[in-house]
Formats: structure tokens, C-alpha cells, sequence
């Protein structure tokens, strides 16, 4: 009930290059773990609910990990990069904007400054806010492994609420990467939630949009809690595509966003009524956002 | 045992220690840098924050071996060859500090901020401050001194807000900061869990873990036998009184029958570290037979309730508090138009952000037994010897705690000593007992000094909450607006156990018609037992939950009567020659009207609207008004004494001490009674020292509670500096001079007898400018322009901070608190799921200073500490009412209902935030 003081590690590795990290998975051959700021897990592990690791192997002391670069055709994201380095980041607040802004209403600026993107997306709940960022960009991860390394979408490692496809005991995610906005690309992030209790969204959504005059020509959106695992909304984008910038399209889109998803009533958070008119609400508002920039990027 | 190497505050550090520390272990623990303080463990409140490679990091969830190599700076590094930083200088000129425990977090955040912005060569603004400071939390100051100490700071002319205020006298009336303020800046100044003991041991506490169950067995055998366990207690080995309780004795210090509570504590363990202890907790077996449990107040008068204890003869009614006045049916007859509404309010919790610990040190305690340092001169602290079991303890009740734990040692009060360390915030929640019998109880088994630390989910679990509250209130008025008739029926939940809840219950009864002039009043309040966490003193004791039903139907009479509120209000406000609902004519100090007006004044300067749109938001006004009494009343003694000394300095002149066991939790008490006793000696505030709260030094003041210790104490202090005084006019140059003078504030009567209930009021009036988005139910409070009568203004610094801290409180209890229990068992168990408001929640305040001198007060004050936590409530959600037309019934106001009846069209809700069920439709007079 109350916190267990004795839900520690044994040992902390700090590796300098994902060679050394993945011998050390490797040698505590499952009863290790990957740390990133630990603004996830610490917070677990202070609770009593991490007994059983025996160390902490931190990932944000990789050497060229910590930083973010653009090069030809992405913007590439390493593990150790906290939200506070992505917020401030130009390139990613011009040619991410959505990334920026999901990556900025993460906790307060002592979690931003420590808690890093690739620990939000291997968290993998169902609406961490950088994750939501990062699924409208159509992200990809890089997960390394005693096996190789390999690149999949973002999108493709989440299977269930803080269930992920990368191995958090074996793998690292090395690095994260989007397709920087071309011209007339532009993307928005907004985020519901309320004053009481629970630090936990009740909506949080991204969109990227493509426009060509008033029509849309390609559009990724990313939404959750909507389901188990973070929503790459495609039907949403589907209905998108082809169809102009209005308010209508917008309307019509939002609308088959609450036709694709389930949405729950969760206690002392939301009721799903309440959910849904913020879908109803607030996705069009930022698909005009999304609009709007595009336009703005000629 | 691995080597860290740091570099922390500019020196080279290297420590062997376990690469399971978190970096605040390594500070606080190994090096001993105790001012960075811990208020959850959970990335939560901020107080923790210190700079890594000059970057603001919670240190309580930062791996220390992830520092491996860092420069870290604490701040303990902030002054320098004896000057303060200045965001250290400016805190201290605006009063951003009060209780201090998030002052060092405060700090260390902002100097974050300015250092990166000042190597960014930009300026810093409001905004940037509210962003940095989104996440660091402080419960007393309302944030907006700490807004304007830093822009001071970054170098912008800023000046501390003040008032405007009577001409101050020599001390009396002058803004001077808290004297204790400055340790706390520096970091220096110790709350209890920053003293260490030589020799001391952890302890913990077994909790039921159930609401209501009966014991029948415990096992302690396997706990005793782990290594490094030096005892576990139960309440077998209490050799006095199992029992404890500030009203009514009823509270086991050690549950060995029943347990009524989840909190309840079974068992407690003293051992080497805190880690054993709680390891010895898990192998304590208490075998229960479960009871069903009653977890609702209007359940719990019913005749087949469980019985929560079952000898006493009114079930679970601990009591029905009764006012009458002149006859309700005439005067509902008189009136032309009813409001008859039902209100509820919620549980909530005073998240003080220094969780409760206590130290106990047996008798006979010598340091040096244990290795450590024996100073013959120190009379307190790790290097004293002691004599007497005592007590370090962060309380509001020193005296309390010394008698209550004599009684469960089976021990002479007189042999027991209670040492009062800094709080960390109480705001009435650290009055019940809580760890200081158990630390002392094991302190004499052990012969050791025991810490009892209690972490920010213990704390959630265990101490008195406020009171929940359904009140059904009918008000009626007369066609001009004359009131005519207030009936109200008011359940409180007190929990498991009595504490203080008829007394706050007497208080949320006898305010119940609100400031006002009513000739017929009758409430009826039924005070419950529950299996819920206990519920007592929490500022604004009981009035806040009332004044929220009265304010709320005001503005609603108003407009059925088609008048302005604010006028309405003003021609039933009680004045001079007026009689409240207990029957006290008011001969003086009732300065409403001029609070009334003060507000009413600057809410319509400007070209006032009471509502308006900007695009998706809307904006409005709301108003509320409030008192609150000053002091015990009631009948009840309410003395303190207090001891000056004066003595003449070769260098500085005239001196003095002031010695008093009263609280200081932060509200500034030192720098009222040194201005107190100053003035009466004709000397400035800086030449009188105050010790609080060492019952071997310092006579008794009471209780801090009830608004009080500026009244009952200001004058004891006030009264014993002017017989000194009278002395050293007639002594020799040279003399030292001591007085003890025990104040007695004017009698009382209780309850029922008419006449005085109490020795003065404080009154105030609010408005609320509030922002409601029409697309998502979001409301923000931007502005608050408040005024309060409070006799006078004994230090405009200090007041201010409880202005503004009062008023944020009350924001939360409207807005986002809402402590959440089901069938008896906290929901809210973790700091993040207890929203108390942050800095972003903060309005702007205007605050006005109305002082209606009260002539039996020092130099004419009332007390102030509830008083602006009592109106805002209301004036939020008169302010929503008129934006939207949605009367809130229910508290916190909840966002997802309030925007479907925006969008039904409904007119009220009654769901709030973590309500499951509507409000239960009550009668007046009680159930029957
Ligand atoms: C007060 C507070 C407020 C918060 N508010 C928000 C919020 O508003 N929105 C939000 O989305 N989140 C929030 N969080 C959660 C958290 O801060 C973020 O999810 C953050 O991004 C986690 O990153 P991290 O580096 O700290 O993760 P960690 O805690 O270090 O790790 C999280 C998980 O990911 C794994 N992991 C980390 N890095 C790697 C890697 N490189 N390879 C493989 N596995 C890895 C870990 O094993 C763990 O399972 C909040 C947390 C706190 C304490
Ligand atoms: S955030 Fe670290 S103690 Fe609260
Ligand atoms: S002064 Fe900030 S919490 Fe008390």
C-alpha cells in the first residue's frame, strides 16, 4: 500500500555504445532493464512495483545518442534525447511542429528536462503525448539487438497498454527518425485533459497534412486513448485525402475517427460522451492547424 | 558499495555508496546537504529539484550513478561569502516564503530559468515562469509573490505587492519579513527529517490495510527475528492510555480490538533503516474478521448502519449540532421568494508539503553512547543531552502532543518534553497525533532515538481530511431583498474517529446563514462516524463547506428577485447593531460593508460587464462574501501565556526574547508576536527574538487553530512586553528583565446560551474573473480582487501571503481536489492522483486590506489565517453560473458535466469530478 523502499537495483550501468549495452542485457540475461530519463519507470519502481530488476542499464549515455541531426531525407532522433531538447529544437518545431508540441506539454519542464521520446514510445501506453507526436510524423524506430538492427514504423511496436514489441529487457531503441514537412506540409497536436487528479490525457491527438491549393494530397493522424495501444488513425486519413481544406472535411473526418474506435468511459477521467465531443471538437481544429501551416510552408 | 564522483556545489566529491541511490539519498543521506527537501517520491511536487549540468532535475527520481561525472548544485551554493542570490533576496523582500519546505525546489527551478535565459540574453517573463514553474509546487504562498520575487530577481523593477494599510507604528503595522524566512532560503533551516540522531533507528507502521474489521490475532514473532529490528510494538506493550484523540479520546494508538480505518495503526517497528522496517512490516500477520463497513454519512444514521464503535449510545452519531433562532415558519411565510438547493462537498486533503515525521529520544539520551558529539551548553538537537523523553516534532498543538503522549507512557506530563521543529505547511492538518506517541513509545523501548518518517502516501492515507459535506439550505427573502429565513440540514463525514468535527461542524452550523442579518434561522447539522479516514481541522473549518451552499444561494435569490448581487448582499450584510444566527449583537469591528464595497468598486472600474465572449471563451464575474470567527469561542478557555525577557546589549541597546509554545506553520506568527512585543518596548522588530514551541522554554500558547495565535498569542506577547517595560522604566540600566503574562481573551458563550459565541469576526468580500472555454467546459480563474477585514494589519507582508495562499487554496477546493475513497478505501493513494493547484492555476490578485479595529485585539487585528479560504469557492461558481447559466451543486467542478449541460441546455449539475452517484435528497431536520 504504501511505497516499498526495497524495489531497487543492485547495479547501474551507464554503457558508452550500444555494443556495451547489449552485452550487459545480454549478460543479466533478462533481469536487466533499459533506462532512459526513468520518468516513467522510477516513478513505478518508487511505487513498489519493480521488484524484479537487477540492474538499470541506461541508455542516455550512448555516445551520439543524445542528439538530434537532419540529414538527407529524415530527422533523426537519438534515445538519450530528452523533450526538452526536441521542444526548443528548430528543425523539429518547424518540420515536426506536432512533435514539438506533444513532446512539450509532457509533464513540467524538471520530467521534460530528464524523460526522453524514446522512453515515451517504448512505455508504449496508449496515449503518451510524444508518441501521439511521432505517429502523425509516421515515425520510425531503430531497435538494436544482439541479433541486428532494425528499423520499423513507430506505429507497428505497440501490443497492448505498456506492451511493446521491443524487448525492454534485451533491445534498445536506438534512435527515432521522421520525414521531415516538405513544402506545403504542415502538422498540430492538441491535447484535453483535466485539472484533477490523474496526469493522464483524457484526448490527445496529431495530424500531418499535405496540402496542393485546397486540396489535401496526403494526411497521417495519431490519436489516443482510443483503444489499447496508440491509434495510427489510417481511415481518418483515408477519408482525408483527396478532399479539400474545409470545415466540412474536417467534420466529416472526425466522424469517422468515432466510427473506427470504441471509446470507454474511464472512472475519474473521462466519460466516453465527453471523449467523443472532444474528437468532435478538437480534431478539426487541429487538421485547420495542420492546414494552415501547409499553407504557410510553400 | 561503488564510487560516484561528482562535482556538487562547485567541490569535488567522491562517495562510496549502493548504485541503488537515488541522487536525493546521496544528498540528503550521505552528504548530509539537508536543503533539498523530499514532499512525495513521485516526480510530483518540485521540492526535490536541484540542477544537473545546470538543468532543473527532481532529484527524488534521479538515478545518483546517472550523475556519475555531473556538476550538481544545490542550494546550498546559492549565497556566497555571506550575500544572499539574489532570487534568495528577493523571496525574502516579497514574502514568496513561508513555510519554506518548496522554497529551496522554488529556487533551484528558478535560477534554472535564469541562468538559461540570461545566457540567451532574453528577458524573462510572467509566462516563462509559469512554464518553469509549472511542476514546482508550493501550498502556502498562492504563487504570486514567487512570480514577482523572480522577475525582481532577473533584474526588473519589481516591487513587492502591497496593500495599502493603516499608518504602521514603531513595529506594529510595518511589512517585514517572517525572521525565520532567511534560513529557510539558504537551505539552513531544519524540518524534522533533517535531523539525524547518533544511534537513531527507522521506524514504520503497520496499517490495517481494511475500513472496519475486527482483530484476532496478531503475529509479530517473525518480525521481531529479522536482523537489524530493534522492536515491534502492538498494543499489548502500551504500558499508559491506548487512546489519544484533540476532542474526544477515542483513537487507539495501537488498534488491538477493531479496527476502524484503513489508516488504522496494528503494529509499529523500529529498526536499523527504514528499508528493515518496512521489510518487518510485511512479516507482521494480523488475522481479521471483516466487518461491513459504512462509508457514507446519510447511511450512517440509518438505524441498521454498522456500528463504527460500537459502545457508545447515539450509534454513529458523534453529534447534531442545533441553531435557532426567532421561527422559521413565520419567516418562510414572510418571504416572497425560496431557494431550497442541495450542495455537496467533497473530501479533501491539506497536502502540506512536508509529510509528518517525528523524532523520539528517550530520557537519559547521552550523543556520545552512540559516537556522537556531546555539547554541555546545547539545550536541543543532536548534540543536547536529554533528560526527558522527548519529542521533535512538527506540530500544531505542542502542548497537546507533550500531555497525550505522558498519558499513553503512563508518564507525568512533566516528564515529557515536545521540541516544535519547523513545519512544513499544517493548515489544520497537524493537529490530530499521528507519529509522535509511536516514535516516543519506541524511542523508551529501544533507548535509541527513533525517526517516524511518514512517505506522501502514507500521510494521504492517514491524517484527518476535511469534512465532506451535503448541505440542503432554503433561503428566503422578502420582495426589497430583505432575508427573511435561512433552514439548512448540513451531514458531515468525520471518519473513524472523533477529532476535531464537532467543533468544525458547530463552525459550518453557526455560519451557515452566512454573514448576513437573518431574523429566523434553524440548521441542524449531523455529525457522522464513518469507515472513512478520519476528517477534522482544515483552514476555513467547516465555514468553506457552508459558505459555498449560502453564497451559492444568494445569487440565485438575487436573480429571482431581480437584483444586483452585490447590492443584495449589501443590504442584508451584518453591521454594527446586528445579530448573528447564534444571537451576538456586533457592537464594533464589522467592516463587510466597506469589503463589499472595496471589491464591488474595482470589479467596475474599467468598462465592467459581468460577462462577455472572445471568440471560444467566454468571461465572467462572480462574488461571494465570507466571515469566519477569530478564536476558540464557544464557552471554551482560550488563553495563552507567553514569557518576554529584555536585557540591554552593549552594542545594539535594548533587547528581547519572546518565548511561547505556539506553531509556526508558515503563517508568519514570529513576525507578528516580535512586532507585538516590540512596539509595547519601543524598539524595532529586529531587536526581539521568538522561541516557539519548546514546552521545557516556552509556556503554553494553545492550539494553533481557529484563527487564533494572533489574537490570543499577539496579545499575550503584546501584554507581557508592556509589563516589562513598565520594569525597566523603574529598574537599574543594567537589569535583565523576564515576565510570563497569561492572556485570557474575553469570555465566551456556548452554543445555544445567545450572547457572545465568539471574541471577534473576520470578514471578507471576493470577486472572481473566470475564463470558461465553451468548447472543451474548462474553466481558469484569471483574477481575484479581494478584500478582508482584519482588525488590523500587525505585518502587511505576512498577511498578504495569507491573502493570496488562502484564496489559491480555495481555488483547489473548487477546481481540482477532490479526495476520492471507495467503500472505504483511498483512491487517491499517490501524490498524482491529488491535484492541488499549481502555479498555473494562479490568478492575479488584488487584494484590499479593510481594518475595522476590534478593541480587545492586539493594537485592533482579528485573526486572518482561514478567512480567504472561504468565500472564493462560490464566487467561482456564481461566475460560471453567469456564464454559462449551469449552476454547480457538487465540488470540484467537473468539466465533462459542466459542458454536457452547456451543451442539453441543463441548468445545474451535480456530479463532480470522482462523484458516482447524484446527490441524495435529504430533509430537513434529519432523517427520520
Ligand atoms: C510528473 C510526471 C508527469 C508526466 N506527464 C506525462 C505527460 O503529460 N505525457 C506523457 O506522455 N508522459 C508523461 N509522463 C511520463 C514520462 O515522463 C514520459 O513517458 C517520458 O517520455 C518517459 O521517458 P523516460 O526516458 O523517462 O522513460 P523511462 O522511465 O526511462 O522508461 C520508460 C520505459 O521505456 C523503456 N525504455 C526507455 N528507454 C528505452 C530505450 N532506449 N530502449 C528500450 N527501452 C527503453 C524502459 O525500460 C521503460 O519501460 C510523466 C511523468 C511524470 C513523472
Ligand atoms: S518531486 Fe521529488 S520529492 Fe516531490
Ligand atoms: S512556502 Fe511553499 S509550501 Fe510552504
Amino acid at each position: 500500500m504504501t511505497a516499498n523502499p526495497t524495489s531497487r537495483w543492485s547495479s547501474y550501468h551507464k554503457p558508452e555504445t550500444v555494443e556495451e549495452a547489449l552485452e550487459l542485457l545480454h549478460d543479466y540475461d533478462g533481469s536487466a532493464r533499459v533506462i532512459g530519463g526513468g520518468t516513467d519507470i522510477l516513478v513505478e519502481a518508487r511505487r513498489g512495483l519493480r521488484r524484479s530488476i537487477d540492474a538499470m542499464v541506461d541508455a542516455t549515455g550512448i555516445a551520439g545518442l543524445d542528439t538530434i541531426s537532419h540529414d538527407q531525407d529524415y530527422i533523426v532522433i537519438g534515445c538519450g534525447v530528452t523533450h526538452t531538447q526536441i521542444v526548443s529544437d528548430e528543425r523539429i518545431v518547424r518540420y515536426g511542429a506536432c512533435l514539438a508540441e506533444s513532446c512539450g506539454v509532457i509533464g513540467g519542464p524538471q520530467v521534460r528536462n530528464t524523460g526522453t521520446l524514446a522512453g515515451n514510445v517504448a512505455h508504449a501506453l496508449p496515449a503518451g503525448d510524444g508518441t501521439i507526436g511521432l505517429l502523425a510524423l509516421g515515425g520510425e524506430v531503430e531497435i538494436a539487438s544482439t541479433t541486428g538492427t532494425r528499423w520499423m514504423p513507430a506505429k507497428d511496436t505497440f501490443v497492448g497498454p505498456g506492451k511493446s514489441v521491443i524487448d525492454r529487457h534485451r533491445e534498445v531503441l536506438t534512435r527515432l527518425r521522421f520525414k521531415p514537412a516538405g513544402t506545403q506540409e504542415g502538422s498540430a497536436f492538441h491535447r484535453v485533459m483535466r485539472p484533477q487528479g490523474l496526469c493522464l490525457p483524457i484526448i490527445s491527438m496529431a495530424a500531418r497534412l499535405a496540402v496542393d491549393g485546397d486540396t489535401i494530397t496526403a494526411a497521417s493522424i495519431g490519436m489516443g486513448p482510443v483503444g489499447p495501444v496508440p491509434w495510427f488513425a489510417e481511415p481518418v486519413a483515408t477519408v482525408l485525402v483527396g478532399g479539400t481544406t474545409s470545415t466540412e472535411q474536417y467534420e466529416k473526418a472526425a466522424e469517422v475517427a468515432l466510427d473506427n474506435v470504441t471509446l470507454r468511459s474511464s472512472k475519474y477521467r473521462a466519460t466516453s460522451e465527453y471523449r467523443a465531443t472532444m474528437i468532435r471538437t478538437y480534431l478539426p481544429i487541429i487538421l485547420a492547424r495542420a492546414a494552415e501551416r501547409a499553407g504557410a510552408n510553400q | 558499495m561503488s564510487r560516484l564522483k561528482m562535482t556538487i556545489n562547485g567541490a569535488a566529491v567522491d562517495v562510496e555508496v549502493p548504485e541503488s541511490r537515488y541522487l536525493s539519498e546521496v544528498l540528503r543521506e550521505d552528504l548530509r546537504l539537508t536543503g533539498t527537501k523530499i514532499g512525495c517520491n513521485e516526480a510530483e511536487c518540485g521540492i526535490c529539484t536541484v540542477l544537473v549540468n545546470g538543468t532543473p532535475v527532481v532529484s527524488c527520481v534521479f538515478p545518483a550513478f546517472k550523475a556519475q561525472g555531473a556538476t550538481v548544485e544545490t542550494i546550498e551554493n546559492l549565497s556566497q561569502d555571506g550575500s544572499l542570490h539574489a532570487l534568495q533576496q528577493a523571496f525574502l523582500d516579497h514574502g514568496a516564503v513561508q513555510c519554506g519546505i518548496c522554497t529551496p525546489g522554488l529556487i533551484m527551478t528558478a535560477k534554472g530559468l535564469l541562468d538559461r535565459k540570461s545566457a540567451a540574453g532574453e528577458p524573462v517573463t510572467e509566462d516563462d515562469i509559469r512554464a518553469s514553474l509549472k511542476d514546482s509546487y508550493c501550498r502556502c504562498t498562492g504563487y504570486q509573490s514567487v512570480i514577482n520575487a523572480i522577475l525582481q530577481a532577473s533584474g526588473q523593477d519589481v516591487p513587492p505587492y502591497l496593500p495599502e494599510t493603516q499608518e504602521p507604528g514603531l513595529a506594529v503595522g510595518k511589512a517585514q519579513p517572517n525572521p525565520n524566512a532567511l534560513a529557510k532560503i539558504t537551505g539552513s533551516a531544519r524540518f524534522t527529517d533533517d535531523y539525524k540522531f547518533p544511534g537513531m533507528l527507522y521506524a514504520r507502521t503497520k496499517r490495517a490495510g481494511v475500513p472496519h474489521a475486527r482483530i484476532r490475532s496478531i503475529e509479530t514473532s517473525a518480525a521481531r527475528k529479522l536482523e537489524g529490528v530493534h522492536a515491534v510494538l502492538t498494543h499489548e506493550d502500551i504500558p499508559g492510555r491506548n487512546a489519544h484523540g484533540v476532542v474526544s479520546i477515542d483513537w487507539p494508538v495501537l488498534c488491538g480490538v477493531k479496527v476502524r480505518y484503513v489508516g488504522d495503526a496494528v503494529a509499529i517497528v523500529a529498526a536499523d533503516s527504514e528499508e528493515i522496517a518496512a521489510a518487518a512490516l510485511e512479516l507482521i500477520q494480523v488475522d481479521y474478521e471483516e466487518l461491513p463497513a459504512v462509508t457514507d454519512a446519510i447511511e450512517a444514521v440509518k438505524p441498521d448502519a454498522p456500528l463504527v464503535h460500537e459502545e457508545r449510545p447515539d450509534g454513529n452519531l458523534l453529534k447534531h449540532i442545533k441553531v435557532k433562532k426567532g421561527d422559521i415558519d413565520s419567516g418562510f411565510a414572510d418571504a416572497d421568494v425560496i431557494i431550497d438547493q442541495t450542495y455537496r462537498t467533497p473530501t479533501t486533503e491539506h497536502l502540506f508539503l512536508e509529510p509528518e515525521c517525528s523524532i523520539g529520544v528517550p530520557a537519559g539520551y547521552v550523543p556520545t553512547d552512540f559516537g556522537g558529539r556531546c555539547d554541555a551548553l546545547a539545550v536541543r538537537g543532536e548534540t543536547a543531552k536529554h533528560d526527558k523523553t522527548t519529542i521533535y516534532v512538527g506540530s500544531q498543538i505542542p502542548y497537546g502532543d507533550r500531555d497525550q503522549t505522558a498519558a499513553t507512557l503512563g508518564k507525568d506530563p512533566e516528564e515529557v518534553r515536545v521540541v516544535a521543529t519547523l513545519m512544513g505547511g499544517g493548515f489544520g492538518g497537524k493537529e490530530d497525533i499521528v507519529g509522535q506517541i509511536h516514535s516516543a513509545l519506541l524511542a523508551e523501548t529501544t533507548q535509541r532515538p527513533v525517526k517516524m518518517l511518514y512517505s506522501r502516501q502514507e500521510s494521504l492515507l492517514v491524517h484527518p481530511k476535511r469534512h465532506a459535506t451535503i448541505i440542503r439550505i432554503r433561503t428566503g427573502a422578502a420582495r426589497g431583498g430583505k432575508l427573511t429565513a435561512v433552514e439548512a440540514t448540513l451531514y458531515g463525514d468525520g471518519g473513524a474517529y472523533a477529532s476535531l468535527s464537532e467543533k468544525v461542524l458547530t463552525r459550518a452550523t453557526t455560519h451557515a446563514t452566512g454573514p448576513y442579518d437573518v431574523p429566523n434561522v434553524k440548521v441542524d447539522c449531523f455529525a457522522l462516524y464513518t469507515n472513512n479516514v478520519p476528517c477534522g481541522a482544515f483552514r476555513g473549518f467547516g465555514v468553506t463547506q457552508s459558505c459555498f451552499a449560502v453564497e451559492s444561494n444568494m445569487d440565485m435569490l438575487a436573480e429571482k428577485l431581480g437584483l444586483d448581487a452585490v447590492e443584495f448582499r449589501r443590504m442584508n450584510a451584518l453591521d454594527v447593531g446586528s445579530e448573528t444566527s447564534t444571537g451576538q449583537v456586533m457592537r464594533e469591528s464589522v467592516g463587510l460593508n466597506e469589503c463589499i464595497d472595496k471589491v464591488d468598486h474595482d470589479m467596475r472600474s474599467d468598462d465592467f460587464r459581468w460577462t462577455w465572449d472572445e471568440g471560444h471563451r467566454r468571461f465572467a464575474w462572480g462574488v461571494a462574501v465570507g466571515y469566519k470567527n477569530t478564536g476558540l469561542g464557544g464557552g471554551a478557555p482560550d488563553k495563552a501565556t507567553a514569557e518576554v525577557e529584555a536585557w540591554q546589549d552593549p552594542d545594539k541597546g535594548l533587547m528581547a526574547e519572546v518565548r511561547i509554545s505556539s506553531a509556526e506553520m508558515g503563517q508568519g506568527l514570529p513576525a507578528v508576536l516580535a512586532a507585538c512585543a516590540a512596539e509595547e518596548l519601543g524598539i524595532p522588530t529586529e531587536r526581539v527574538s521568538v522561541l516557539l514551541g519548546d514546552t521545557d522554554f516556552c509556556p503554553d500558547g494553545g492550539p494553533t487553530t481557529a484563527s487564533r495565535q494572533s489574537y490570543v498569542s499577539g496579545n499575550a506577547a503584546r501584554l507581557a512586553a508592556k509589563e516589562v517595560a513598565r520594569q525597566l522604566a523603574i529598574a537599574e540600566p543594567a537589569a535583565r528583565i523576564k515576565v510570563q503574562h497569561e492572556y485570557w481573551a474575553p469570555k465566551t458563550k456556548p452554543l445555544g446560551a445567545g450572547g457572545d459565541m465568539h471574541v471577534a469576526f473576520g470578514f471578507c468580500a471576493q470577486a472572481a474573473l473566470c475564463e470558461i472555454d465553451m468548447r472543451s467546459g474548462e474553466v481558469t480563474v484569471q483574477k481575484i480582487v479581494a478584500a478582508h477585514d482584519v482588525g488590523r494589519a500587525l505585518n502587511p507582508l505576512t498577511l498578504e501571503g495569507q491573502i493570496e495562499g488562502g484564496i489559491v487554496m480555495c481555488i483547489g477546493y473548487t477546481l481540482t481536489e477532490h479526495y476520492i475513497q471507495e467503500d472505504g478505501v483511498p483512491w487517491t493513494n499517490v501524490m498524482a492522483r491529488y491535484k492541488a493547484p499549481s502555479i498555473t492555476h494562479a490568478p492575479k490578485i488584488v487584494s484590499h486590506i479593510v481594518e475595522h479595529n476590534t478593541a480587545a485585539g492586539p493594537f485592533g487585528a482579528k485573526g486572518v489565517g482561514e478567512l480567504p479560504s472561504i468565500p472564493t469557492s462560490s464566487a467561482i461558481t456564481n461566475a460560471i453560473y453567469r456564464a454559462t447559466g449551469v449552476r454547480v451543486r457538487s465540488l470540484p467542478v467537473d468539466q465533462d458535466e459542466l459542458l454536457r449541460a452547456i451543451r442539453s441546455g441543463a441548468t445545474e449539475v451535480e456530479l463532480a469530478w470522482g462523484d458516482v452517484k447524484p446527490i441524495p435528497v435529504i430533509n430537513f431536520g434529519g432523517e427520520q
